[in-house]
């Protein structure tokens, strides 16, 4: 499914209509095709380049520069761990180890079940729930490591 | 009222609607103001103020403006940026302001739009903001409804709107320059100065970028007056300030206090002291870019001028506590490691030196390090000072790298002469 859907074409159509050009919309177009997708492979980075009339090159650069765009493949839930300082006195290193037990995947990689990929992210703005962490859109804190195994089980 | 920003904000409740915040006087200000006093004025005011900006650097706000280039051959559109990305390590106190009070924030943007001319606003918000996000849409949604955004707000003729930008998270995208690139979709490196954002800033039309908490005392300094705003403060400071802090403490949290509150009353006041078997070291009293306060600064008031007077930074006022169980190499190895990621790899020294910097204290960290490389260290920090880099990262990194080398220096000996760290549990 390298083309654009209709859907995506629409949202990203949007964003450009309240900007002075389409390639400024760089951002938000590949915010949109992950939103759909999951992640950017190079079929959909190619399609959004095109749409804006962008080299691939430049998308690239773009794409690979942010945290939160992911250009390999990631599991249905990310778990985003918060690796900030606050967080790391508090104990997340035990809360990372924990994860890592639980899912048997190591940071970065998908779960076998395709259900989650785990990321350190670096920070959620949460310090005074520390340790935090995110599954998807939900904030999680203070997390201990014996938590870890029970929060994963509400997202299937 | 001594807690202006937040004295409507009840952590676990929704922020007031649009028609509750009405009834508190919400969006008076705003309505009395534009089109019926001269911009010039509301930039007046802010100046007569004192107000300085929250997000660290304390520039005053009001002289930040008045660069903006006024009157009918002034470039069109200007542009108003509200800086929500908050990705400084230990920083969440504008989250508690854009989750409370999103109604506050659109009218004080409004009227900042007011001060320099400007049509268009932006909200750059880190995505970790979900709750922040949702609240904000709604208010914006029913802002536009009653038409105090738009094209002509409140029956003015002049238009201004608000569109939220959700970051694809990147720290080079709270430094100005870079949150500019990024709004306009490219990398978030940062641009020369001069131009400066106001003459040329996004899409290379005049912009102000201003911290949350900046814009969120504007409304209150409209509709109160400068003087009030300037009484607020204490020891000399004007105004209140939204202080924070994390780490082994009973309460942590967010509060806002006079300028100018003394460490010590922040840590046993209001964090309710540390946690049971954990005695207070020393913090960072801005944000992870900051120097290392310790016991001797317990009544050291915490503004931008006294701050700076003790060797650091007051940053963004949330600090980071750092107790006697916590090992001081291991966190300036998170630290470190965290600067050294978010290096945008647009310039040399930053980009070669602080991984470099993260592995020399990794190696320490994990009892494999050489007397010599804390000299290195030492030597590392001077080649990552203000006036070698691009910008503020690095020099950033090094603040709290060379203030732990100064004051730790004896963890850092012991963990070469141990071989191991001494903050861990022998394995």
């Amino acid at each position: 499914m390298a083309a654009l859907s209709s859907a995506e074409r629409a949202e990203i159509d949007a964003e450009i209509a309240i900007l002075p050009d389409a390639r400024s919309a760089s951002i938000e177009a590949l915010k949109t095709v992950q939103r759909h997708r999951r992640w950017i492979d190079d079929d959909a980075l190619g399609a959004v380049a095109e749409y804006l009339d962008l080299s691939k090159h430049e998308l690239e650069a773009i794409a690979s520069f942010y945290n939160l765009l992911f250009r390999k493949p990631v599991g249905r839930h990310v778990v985003l761990v918060c690796d900030s300082v606050s967080c790391w006195i508090l104990g997340n290193e035990a809360v990372k180890q924990a994860l890592e037990d639980s899912l048997g995947a190591a940071f970065g990689e998908v779960t076998r079940d395709d259900r989650f990929t785990a990321l350190p992210m670096q920070c959620l703005g949460a310090c005074d729930r520390g340790p935090a962490l995110m599954i998807d859109e939900d904030l999680h804190g203070p997390v201990q490591p014996a938590d870890v195994s029970e929060l994963l089980r509400r997202y299937p | 009222m001594k807690t202006p920003l937040t004295h409507t904000i009840r952590p676990k409740e929704p922020p007031l609607d649009l028609s509750q915040y009405r009834r508190t006087g919400g969006y008076r200000a705003a309505e009395l103001t534009v089109g019926r006093t001269a911009p010039g004025d509301v930039v007046d005011l802010v100046k007569r103020s004192g107000l300085r900006g929250r997000g660290g650097a304390g520039f005053p706000t009001g002289a930040k403006w008045s660069f903006v280039p006024m009157g009918d051959d002034a470039p069109r559109p200007k542009y108003f940026v509200a800086n929500a990305d908050e990705m400084e390590p230990g920083a969440f106190k504008d989250r508690y302001l854009l989750e409370g009070d999103p109604h506050g924030l659109i009218e004080s943007m409004i009227l900042s739009g007011y001060a320099i001319g400007a049509e268009v606003g932006y909200i750059f918000l880190r995505w970790a903001y979900r709750l922040a996000y949702a609240r904000l849409s709604r208010a914006i949604a029913e802002a536009r409804e009653a038409g105090f955004l738009g094209h002509d707000i409140f029956g003015s003729g002049h238009a201004f709107d608000v569109h939220i930008h959700v970051s694809a998270g990147r720290y080079m995208c709270g430094e100005e320059t870079g949150l500019l690139n990024a709004l306009e979709g490219k990398r978030a490196t940062p641009r020369h100065k001069p131009p400066y954002p106001q003459a040329s800033g996004l899409w290379g039309k005049p912009t102000v970028v201003n911290n949350i908490e900046t814009i969120c005392a504007v409304r209150h300094i409209v509709f109160h007056g400068p003087d009030w705003f300037r009484e607020l403060g204490a020891n000399g400071g004007a105004g209140t300030k939204l202080y924070a802090a994390s780490g082994k403490l009973r309460q942590p949290g967010v509060w806002e206090l006079p300028i100018g509150t003394p460490l010590g009353e922040i840590i046993d006041e209001h964090a309710g002291g540390m946690t049971s078997g954990a005695r207070f070291r020393a913090t960072l009293p801005g944000g992870a870019s900051t120097e290392f306060l310790t016991r001797e600064h317990w009544d050291l008031p915490l503004d931008f001028d006294p701050v700076a007077t003790a060797g650091s930074r007051l940053g963004t006022g949330t600090l980071i506590v750092m107790d006697d169980g916590t090992c001081p190499v291991g966190m300036v190895h998170n630290l470190e490691a965290f600067f050294a990621m978010e290096s945008c790899g647009f310039c040399t020294p930053c980009r070669e030196g602080l991984p470099w910097t993260a592995g020399v204290l990794r190696r320490l960290e994990e009892g494999r390090g050489r007397y010599e490389d804390i000299e290195l260290l030492r030597h590392h920090a001077k080649l990552l000072a203000p006036g070698v880099t691009f910008c503020a990262l690095a020099p950033g990194a090094s603040a709290p790298l060379a203030s732990a080398l100064s004051l730790f220096g004896d963890d850092f000996e012991r963990h070469v002469r141990e071989g191991r760290c001494p903050f861990r549990a022998e394995a």
